[in-house]
């Protein structure tokens, strides 16, 4: 087993780091502050291809695998978690079921539009009254000659103020639980389809999350995304591969808490001494960087095990957000404490990081809830 | 009333009417506006007002100078009943109370009490304490401040950062050294009022959490301190501090505490709203949060009871304050991850009480230094 990255998933670790540091460290501040979308983050991102790395070349994307993508999402993440989450979800949560589950037609369409920027994915799943129970949700859809109408409200949408793509579930069988629910893919200009409010949350404050409201809403019948009743497996499915990125996320936003503590250790002094030098703040940081390097373990071999074409890796997904999501809420703690005072002040990123860091252990399944798909797996 | 049964090793009748009479109040008066002053980082004027009215402004005080003539336990039942709905509140209130009206009931002249701690313990003025410095946090001792005797005058230059109450502090004790080299032994306590030139506010910080609570940058430019105003005797400033931070620990404990236990009672809302009470991974999360913030309330209530009886409570007033925020962190975090996404928002007050818990591990001495505090005690320096 070499655990060593290889040449070219180096290179894309040492663009995107350079990228992230240069680009995206003051907008952090920036948008976390203002909430805005940062339109030009994604601008910048499409013109390095990161906004379709696992996207196949023949539809513009850069054809590489999933590692890649982790590795790219936790540069990005460390600097910028927002900006992170936002080329995350466009391409697990979007363009990937799209390339799983389309179309030849529906690939052609919308892939190439994820690629380039302007148009970019969100992933409807979450309502009001059915976060983690994907096959409780209550947006139904109806054919009615050449259009499916949806009607219902999805929550916490991840993107959802700028996205212009949005693959949505429905029942299209009330009467059934999991094979009752159908997926779309829904565009923003269709009649019935508009966004709610920005939601103002603790962290992640620049994802343009919101709600998505379907009025009879009109999908026309070519954007069912698979077969009718297999809704409930893709979103399984989807989310079983997001959970890769969304590890890579915490990650990032751990290393990050981590390399900045480790810097002002060694520049902060008590006693006549750095802090760096106090076995307690040793302690810390070792515990940090473990629990940081065993998390991002997880993550590649779940990234590996589904680039090596398994179709079981849903175990291996969970317990790499689980790892990753603790690992991240440790890091962040220990970091704001080594920095004191001056730790709970925006002076520093690091209270940013902390706000950051609740969201990503609590969004797409809190630990309770990968525990329960890895005990399921256990348990097969 | 089940509580009752619970508190009866730890409280009393007396202490329960009063707590109630705390709970009324905040239920009424801050309950309603806690979300908004937090957005809009509103100081509680209003409040401290209200709060005032009452005698809560110098709860353990003697009413002779201007207190409610209670004891320290019936103030750290007011913290915590506080800071279960506010905790900016509450840390206004526990920083004036802990941190300037003791120290200046205990240290202070008769003439510095009759001008000083009666506005200060009815209400009428706000204090802050003036410790820590960009330089002097957990080395406390380091203080650059300075303190040069000129005739009946004292010059003090220097920046004190990150001082609740400081923008709006009409008192405030504050530490400068005489000598440097002298580390601990070199440093004063002096009283500097609102107004005396040279003393100015420079900066509010942006924190966090506990937003609507009022942290700042405080500068003496040449400011001119009369010798009456020295606390104590001269270079024993620190350990007037020191002290007031055993008992100012109890009231960061007693912060914590009414944060967990105000996350606590959010949880617990939602799990039985929402019917999720059978779920074993809801019934473990939700026992172990009871079972801490239980176990926090005995170390708490226990360091006060021993500061009324007069005893010297380091170790307790530090292991309170230490296992208190621990448990503030843990369950504010899990009443989060019970809540969900709806949680993150604002919707639910969890969110800012999990922001406002992070302060109770690093204020008033960071977790590291109580450690440090607690093992010297136990084995000696």
């Amino acid at each position: 087993m070499d655990f060593r990255l290889d040449s070219n998933q180096k290179l894309i670790q040492d663009m995107v780091r350079e990228f992230a540091t240069n680009e995206l460290t003051e907008r952090a501040v920036e948008i976390d502050k203002s909430r805005e979308f940062p339109v030009d983050n994604v601008k910048k991102m499409a013109e390095l291809g990161l906004l379709g790395i696992i996207i196949p070349e023949e539809y513009g994307g850069g054809g590489m695998d999933f590692t890649s993508l982790a590795i790219a999402v936790e540069e990005i993440s460390k600097v910028c978690a927002s900006t992170g989450v936002i080329m995350a979800v466009n391409q697990s949560l979007v363009a990937y079921p799209i390339i799983k589950y389309g179309t030849d037609q529906q690939k052609k369409k919308y892939l190439p539009m994820l690629v380039k920027g302007e148009n970019i994915g969100a992933f409807g799943l979450t309502e009001p009254n059915a976060g983690s129970d994907a096959a409780s949700i209550e947006t139904t859809a109806r054919l009615e000659g050449e259009f499916y109408v949806l009607n219902g409200t999805k929550r916490f949408i991840t993107n959802g103020e700028h996205a212009t793509i949005f693959v949505v579930f429905a029942k299209t069988d009330v009467e059934k639980k999991h094979k009752g629910v159908s997926a779309f893919i829904v565009e923003k200009g269709f009649e019935g389809f508009s966004v709610g409010e920005h939601e103002d949350l603790l962290g992640l404050r620049a994802t343009g999350n919101c709600e998505l409201i379907l009025d009879n809403c009109r999908v026309p019948k070519e954007n069912l995304l698979g077969e009718e009743g297999e809704g409930f497996k893709i979103a399984m499915h989807t989310i079983d591969t997001s959970r890769i990125d969304i590890g890579a996320q915490a990650v990032g936003i751990a290393q990050g808490a981590l390399d900045a503590a480790l810097q002002y250790s060694k520049e902060r002094k008590t006693f006549g001494r750095p802090i760096c030098e106090y076995e307690m703040i040793q302690s810390k940081l070792a515990e940090m960087a473990t629990r940081i390097d065993a998390a991002r373990l997880l993550v590649y071999r779940a990234a590996s095990l589904k680039d090596s074409g398994a179709e079981r890796f849903s175990k291996e997904a969970a317990m790499a957000k689980y790892m990753a999501a603790e690992a991240c809420m440790y890091c962040v703690r220990e970091s704001v404490q080594i920095f004191g005072g001056y730790g709970y002040t925006k002076d520093y990123p690091v209270e940013r990081f902390y706000r950051d860091a609740k969201v990503m252990e609590i969004y797409e399944g809190t630990s309770e809830i990968q525990k329960i798909v890895i005990a399921r797996s256990l348990l097969k | 009333m089940e509580e009752k049964r619970y508190l009866s090793e730890l409280s009393d009748d007396k202490h329960e009417r009063f707590r109630n009479e705390v709970r009324e109040f905040v239920l009424s008066s801050i309950a309603p506006k806690a979300s908004e002053m937090e957005a809009r980082e509103e100081f509680p004027l209003d409040i401290i007002k209200n709060m005032s009215a009452r005698g809560w402004m110098g709860i353990p005080i003697p009413k002779d100078y201007g207190g409610a003539g209670l004891d320290n336990l019936s103030y750290i039942i007011a913290i915590e009943e506080i800071a279960r709905i506010c905790g900016s509140t509450a840390i206004t209130l526990a920083a004036h109370t802990s941190l300037v009206v003791w120290p200046i009931y205990v240290y202070g002249s008769s003439e510095q009490k009759k001008k000083y701690l009666i506005p200060l313990a009815s209400g009428e003025h706000i204090g802050s304490f003036g410790l820590t410095e960009a330089n002097a946090g957990s080395d406390a001792g380091a203080t650059e401040t300075m303190a040069v005797l000129k005739g009946d005058h004292y010059i003090i230059n220097g920046t004190k950062r990150f001082i609740t109450n400081g923008s709006y502090a009409d008192t405030v004790i504050f530490t400068a050294s005489h000598d440097r080299s002298k580390r601990v032994h070199g440093i004063s306590a002096f009283i500097a009022e609102k107004g005396m030139p040279g003393f100015s506010v420079v900066r509010k910080e942006d924190k966090l959490g506990l937003r609507a609570s009022d942290t700042a940058e405080l500068s003496f430019e040449g400011c001119r301190i009369p010798k009456e105003n020295l606390l104590g005797k001269e270079n024993e400033g620190f350990k007037v501090f020191m002290e007031t931070l055993d008992g100012g620990r109890i009231s960061i404990g007693a912060l914590a505490l009414g944060e967990a236990q105000g996350a606590l009672d959010v949880a617990v809302k939602y799990v039985q709203d929402n019917g999720l009470k059978k779920s074993q991974t809801i019934q473990k999360a939700v026992a172990d949060m009871v079972m801490e913030v239980s176990a926090a309330r005995h170390l708490i209530y226990h360091a006060a009871r021993l500061k009324d009886k007069k005893y010297r409570v380091t170790r307790e007033g530090a292991m309170a304050k230490l296992y208190a925020s621990e448990v503030s962190m843990r369950v504010t975090s899990m009443a989060m991850n019970i809540i969900g996404p709806a949680g993150l928002t604002g919707e639910y007050p969890v969110e800012r009480l999990f922001r406002d818990a992070k302060l109770n591990e690093i204020g008033e001495g960071t977790s590291e230094i109580q450690r440090i505090v607690i093992a010297r005690d136990l084995l000696g320096k």
